[in-house]
């Protein structure tokens, strides 16, 4: 029997706190946002995607995973979300490995564009101020975000993904406590 | 058929939780202060209250109706490999605290019989006598139509 760990020491402040820094996360693409949760998710998802799927996801949220079973038992006991393994049914797709194709996912409808599922994808580290060129709805002029071991097809793949708008599949990554976000409507260049 | 010679372990769980729902907070915690020292328990699901729909079915047949909505408070604890489950009745946060420790250590097989012998069957009997004083005071008072069915 795998052994169950806590989640939020205080689950609603500390929910209340994560949501808000996916809120700025997702409001100010590709800028980089501590999560500052206090929680140890089993390995291996790091704190701020734990953190990110204790705020969001929920009984009404079908979640897909690559991160065994651990993990699996873990956020079905903390939030109660039905894991699914059919990867086109799922709100949140957690990818701690190898990122699943975009074209996979589930993009919504043009009269539910909201039902565009949401990928958490861990990466190695976040950098701020090279890289990648991000602009579009929340970025002034340009912003410039370099995501180790990111996909090396993720640029092209959002390509397509963006040019569905307004369905699509919206991007968070997480590298240990920190989060970026990559709304459906930020246009990614390679720097 | 019922399976009355051989409960199974989840009808013989939901007897002890619901033994120990239905105590108060002072019994759970002399019972456990009656036991021999527990090793270090971790905090799963601090205790939370919440509303919960009880329903109802009117006759054996009716259809399920709501009844109305009932505060409850759950927790979860973890003892060693066993994690022990509370939802009780109310907002007493220790109270559930205390059912879900105990839940926890009557699934060690280790401790079960202690735990049963020291906490579970006292509680049970006591609630069982309430019960039956209730019923008998309850009893006291019915009424038999019985000379209407005489005189018939």
């Amino acid at each position: 029997m795998t052994r169950l760990t806590p989640g939020f020491a205080d689950p609603v402040l500390d929910a209340q706190a994560s949501f808000r820094a996916i809120l700025e996360a997702m409001s100010r693409p590709g800028r980089i946002h501590r999560v500052d949760a206090r929680i140890t998710p089993p390995a291996p998802l790091c704190s701020a995607a734990g953190a990110a799927l204790l705020s969001l996801a929920d009984a009404d949220t079908p979640l897909w995973l690559d991160a065994g079973d651990t993990v699996a038992e873990w956020l079905r006991f903390h939030c109660g979300a039905p894991i699914t393994p059919d990867i086109g049914a799922a709100r949140f797709v957690v990818a701690c490995g190898a990122a699943p194709s975009l074209d996979a996912l589930d993009i919504g409808t043009d009269e539910d564009p909201q039902l565009g599922a949401t990928l958490i994808l861990q990466v190695a580290g976040l950098i701020a101020g090279e890289g990648w060129r991000l602009t579009g709805p929340g970025i002034q002029h340009e912003h410039r975000l370099r995501v180790l071991g990111a996909p090396a097809d993720f640029v092209a793949a959002w390509v397509r993904n963006q040019a569905l708008f307004p369905r699509g599949i919206d991007v968070l990554l997480c590298a240990g406590d920190s989060i970026a976000a990559l709304p459906r409507s930020v246009m990614i260049a390679e720097g | 058929m019922t399976q009355t010679d051989t409960p199974s372990p989840q009808a013989a769980r939901q007897k002890w939780m619901a033994v120990l729902a239905r105590a108060s907070e002072q019994e759970l915690a002399d019972g456990l202060a009656a036991l021999p020292t527990l090793p270090e328990a971790e905090v799963l699901r601090a205790p939370e209250t919440g509303l919960v729909m009880v329903r109802g079915r009117a006759g054996g047949d009716g259809d399920a109706f709501n009844l109305g909505e009932m505060t409850v408070t759950r927790c979860a604890i973890r003892l060693g490999a066993h994690i022990g489950h509370a939802y009780i009745a109310g907002r007493n946060h220790a109270k559930a605290r205390l059912a879900a420790l105990l839940d926890a250590a009557l699934q060690d097989t280790m401790r079960h019989d202690a735990v049963m012998q020291a906490v579970v069957e006292p509680l049970s009997t006591a609630q069982q006598e309430a019960r039956a004083v209730e019923a008998r005071k309850a009893a006291a008072t019915r009424v038999d139509f019985f000379t209407m069915a005489t005189m018939r």
